[in-house]
């Protein structure tokens, strides 16, 4: 089982992807795209955020399924049509998401092998079980019989660190033949070593005929181990090169399109004194006892000043606002002060009341009710402006709504049309207008653009300029290092669970960041 | 989709009304039915008043069910609460020694102080609602045989019992309809006003009349109908308040709001700074509450306390609430259509009997009416996908 089924390796093609388009409601997330792997190849898949790599790897891995978009899917000269992840995998495309998915609880083994268990009859064998998982984790390099750092088959996921998890997703996709591994983003929470220990990994892989599909905006990793790079920009391919035929500027150059600076309406902001401060801010994990999620973290926000909040994935920035807002149920201890005034924050009650608004990076969990209106989700934690001792005015809800929706320019019909009608876009403008009917002192906009168009990215932009100019606090979480570059005057780099550093943005760039962040350069 | 246009906004207002409407139609299509199995008595006014009686309590428990359901919960010990606060009263008007006054206010702190226990376990414990109330019911059919002693406690006080039993003067009926209607049109007009002067647009003034119209006539029949046999029944009354509150709890005030809130999207609603444990609190004292009005009712109506009072009438009240448009996600729905949803399933308890079809029968359409109405909520959900 564990044989890769040979192909042709070099020049032959295993996969072709031809023509693919995907519309969602509002957006046209893939137009006709090619994709062409060679066999036993690594193939980089470069793009910005919503570039499209992660459409076109959910129409690839059957996530949608055949006849949910356009354009043919043909693997060894085939094609294929497949209605799901399963079809997918039965073919030998394993797709291996950003957000592993792994059952906490179980072992190793059982998740190598979660509905796929070698069995007779329904009967699980948990001896072949175990000691096939053993084969695999040889495999990726992590056999607890090899080296000291290797795993027991027998240990709970919740116990092995994000890298090793990693390499029992890859170790779970080989358990099902895969023949075309897809790895999106796979080193945004790796450390440097485990990013190492990975591309090891890749390249065994890959000398075993299995291809790869690496899916990446760090181009450091693309250029060292790559074979070939396609570049998506707009959900549009943009072209296909040999590494060895390309520099990175070349991908950069491909990726962006545009110069820069017509991207982020940058404004020069004048910086007063200091506003918002956190002092010694330590997050205690709430699943692990005795570890730490962010470790005394302290650091001062002026007015004026757009502050960009940079790191790795797993990093802790989440959990660290969303604690400073009241919403993340886990200890923390630490102070925060705004305008030298010292705060006691239990719960986004509190923070509300005080001016702090935390606008969360999932708008879906977190941030809209989907099912209620425009007005309704505007107004939700602004109620008590709109009624007297509990009784809601709603011609006056209407009219605050439609003060939003103009100032936005958030593209509906009514304020009473649902949120969940509304294109990602037009849902982020609502969200923000929530946030800014609170008139807040401090807004913290946690991936204010993730996964939505350019036009509506640079609107939002605008309105942070104009929120500073009014001298609101602007803190901007993101993972996207250009917005980051784009549109802070500050960046703080975290590394895991910890602040790195605070960069001017003159002296910043994505590499600097890049390095800050994994602990390469101290600052 | 490029924003919404309002074509689609308009055929979505439409498909709610629908919704509504096939409602009432299908109860419309139940009276027929019944009317005619039952060569016609099923719709004479002393049957019709008899059915209103029936589905009081029901219906006062919907609306404490539509809240919690709303909210994104269920309240599976509403029904032998009802019979436990009924027990009680009972036996400390009868054993005890409690005049009225003291026995109601009794009752009703009991049903806030159930709520508020059950809603802090479930708010702050993290405890599912369905496991809390679940085991609540047992400890309520428990305590309820313990405290009136498997016997029946009866008879109760006069002024009590009037509660249950009694009707209204011919006189007193239609004063009430005409406040009612009074406020109808009052409504009508001042919601009018207000819309001119924030200059949002304004329906017809001959569809607003057309519409109050038709409900002041809906008022007038029921009014007509109930006096053409003893009048309106005091239960009825009750029932009909409280459900007009509570729409109006839902609809107008900042808490009714929260709990639309809660019940679409807990943490969004967290993480708008809404506190979600006291909502959902005050949501469990609301719905116990409405189990000591519905206690009251009942026991005042038998004149006793009984063992079997109250005994899967959780069931009724879960069904009317669904019946009436309001989805077991939570978030949608209204509390006035819960209303509906008691009448369609007093309509079946009644008709049933009135035919005479044997209680195991009735026990299986009334299961089966439940898992449709479920089915029903869900499917028209899928389809909005």
């Amino acid at each position: 089982m564990m044989e890769a089924v040979a192909c042709p390796v070099g020049e032959a093609t295993i996969l072709r992807m031809e023509g693919i388009t995907k519309v969602f409601p509002g957006v046209k997330a893939l137009e006709n795209v090619d994709l062409s792997v060679r066999c036993g190849t690594i193939h980089a898949i470069c793009g910005e955020n919503g570039a499209g790599k992660s459409t076109l790897i959910k129409v690839l891995s059957g996530i949608y399924a055949h006849g949910t978009y356009d354009g043919k899917i043909i693997l060894d000269g085939q094609e294929k049509m497949f209605a799901s992840t399963h079809d997918a995998e039965k073919a030998g495309i394993v797709c291996i998401h950003q957000e592993l998915a792994l059952v906490p609880e179980m072992s190793v083994a059982e998740n190598i092998f979660l509905g796929n268990q070698p069995n007779r009859a329904g009967l699980i064998n948990f001896d072949q079980m175990i000691r096939q998982a053993g084969d695999l984790l040889e495999k990726v390099g992590i056999n607890s019989q090899g080296a000291s750092s290797g795993v027991n088959p027998n240990t709970k996921i919740i116990n092995l660190g994000v890298g090793k998890q990693q390499l029992v997703e890859i170790a779970k996709a080989l358990a099902k033949d895969a023949r075309l591994l897809i790895l999106d983003e796979p080193t945004s929470a790796l450390t440097e070593n485990e990013v190492d220990v990975l591309m090891d990994i890749l390249d065994n892989l890959r000398k075993k005929n299995i291809t790869c599909i690496y899916i990446s905006h760090k181009l450091d990793e693309v250029m060292r181990i790559a074979d070939d790079v396609t570049i998506l920009r707009d959900g549009q391919t943009i072209g296909s090169r040999r590494i060895s035929d390309i520099s990175k500027a070349d991908i950069v150059r491909m990726m962006v399109g545009r110069e820069l600076t017509n991207f982020f309406p940058r404004e020069p902001h004048s910086v007063g004194e200091v506003a918002f401060e956190v002092k010694n801010y330590t997050i205690h994990n709430p699943w692990v006892s005795g570890k730490k999620l962010v470790n005394d973290v302290s650091f001062k926000i002026h007015r004026g000043e757009i502050v960009g909040i940079s790191g790795l994935m797993g990093s802790g920035r989440t959990e660290l606002f969303s604690s400073i807002y009241g919403a993340f149920e886990a200890r923390s201890e630490g102070e925060v002060y705004l305008n030298g005034k010292k705060l006691s924050i239990k719960s986004p009650d509190d923070a509300i009341k005080h001016g702090i608004y935390y606008l969360t990076e999932d708008r879906k969990r977190f941030g809209l009710v989907l099912g209620m209106s425009i007005l309704e989700n505007t107004t939700l934690s602004s109620l008590s402006k709109v009624s007297k001792l509990g009784l809601l005015d709603i011609n006056k809800e209407r009219t605050a709504t439609q003060k939003y929706i103009n100032f936005l320019r958030t593209k509906t019909p009514s304020p009473l049309v649902k949120v969940k009608n509304l294109s990602g876009g037009n849902q982020q403008k609502v969200a923000i207008g929530k946030a800014l009917m609170t008139e807040p002192k401090v807004l913290i906009l946690d991936e204010p653009t993730r996964g939505i168009d350019v036009g509506a990215k640079y609107e939002i932009y605008k309105i942070m300029n104009q929120l500073v100019e009014q001298g609101v606090v602007v803190i901007m979480i993101s993972s996207d290092l250009e917005e980051v570059l784009g549109m802070s005057d500050r960046v703080l780099v975290f590394g895991i669970g910890e602040l790195r550093g605070s960069l001017d943005i003159s002296e910043a760039d994505q590499e600097m960041i890049m390095n800050v962040a994994t602990g390469v350069k101290k600052l | 989709m490029t924003g919404m246009d309002t074509e689609k906004g308009k055929s979505k207002g439409v498909t709610f009304n629908f919704r509504q409407y096939a409602m009432i139609l299908a109860l419309i299509i139940l009276f027929i039915l019944f009317t005619s199995l039952t060569k016609g008595s099923f719709i004479q006014t002393r049957n019709l008043s008899n059915l209103a009686r029936q589905m009081a309590i029901t219906g006062v428990l919907a609306t404490g069910m539509a809240m919690v359901i709303i909210s994104g919960n269920i309240d599976l010990s509403v029904g032998t609460l009802l019979g436990f606060i009924g027990g009680i009263g009972a036996a400390g008007m009868v054993w005890w020694g409690w005049d009225m006054y003291t026995t109601i206010l009794i009752q009703l702190a009991l049903g806030l102080v159930v709520g508020l226990i059950q809603g802090s376990i479930i708010a702050y414990l993290r405890m599912p609602a369905f496991i809390t109330t679940l085991g609540a019911q047992l400890i309520f059919r428990g305590a309820t045989l313990g405290v009136i002693k498997g016997t029946t406690v009866a008879p109760l006080h006069k002024g009590y019992v009037f509660l249950g039993q009694a009707y209204v003067t011919e006189l007193m009926g239609w004063i009430l309809a005409a406040i009612a209607i009074g406020f109808l049109f009052y409504s009508m007009f001042s919601k009018r006003k207000s819309n001119m002067k924030y200059k949002f647009e304004v329906n017809s003034l001959s569809f607003d009349l057309m519409r109050s119209s038709m409900f002041a006539a809906l008022i007038i029949g029921f009014v007509w109908i109930m006096n053409d046999y003893r009048g309106v029944p005091v239960p009825v009354i009750l029932m009909l308040a409280l459900t007009i509150i509570f729409t109006f709890v839902a609809e107008r005030l900042t808490f009714g709001r929260s709990v639309y809130a809660i019940g679409g999207n807990r943490e969004a609603a967290k993480y708008a700074g809404i506190n979600v444990e006291w909502i959902t609190i005050i949501v469990f004292m609301l719905s116990g509450l409405m189990s000591a009005v519905a206690g009251i009712i009942m026991s005042a109506r038998l004149n006793a306390g009984a063992p079997q009072a109250g005994l899967q009438m959780e069931t009724d009240a879960i069904a009317a609430a669904v019946i009436g448009g309001i989805s077991m996600t939570g978030g949608i729905g209204r509390v006035s259509g819960a209303l509906i949803g008691a009448v369609v399933m007093a309509t079946l308890d009644n008709g049933m009997s009135m035919m005479n079809i044997q209680a195991f029968w009735q026990f299986i359409v009334k299961g089966a009416v439940l898992i449709a109405a479920v089915w029903f909520d869900i499917s028209s959900k899928n389809k909005q996908k």
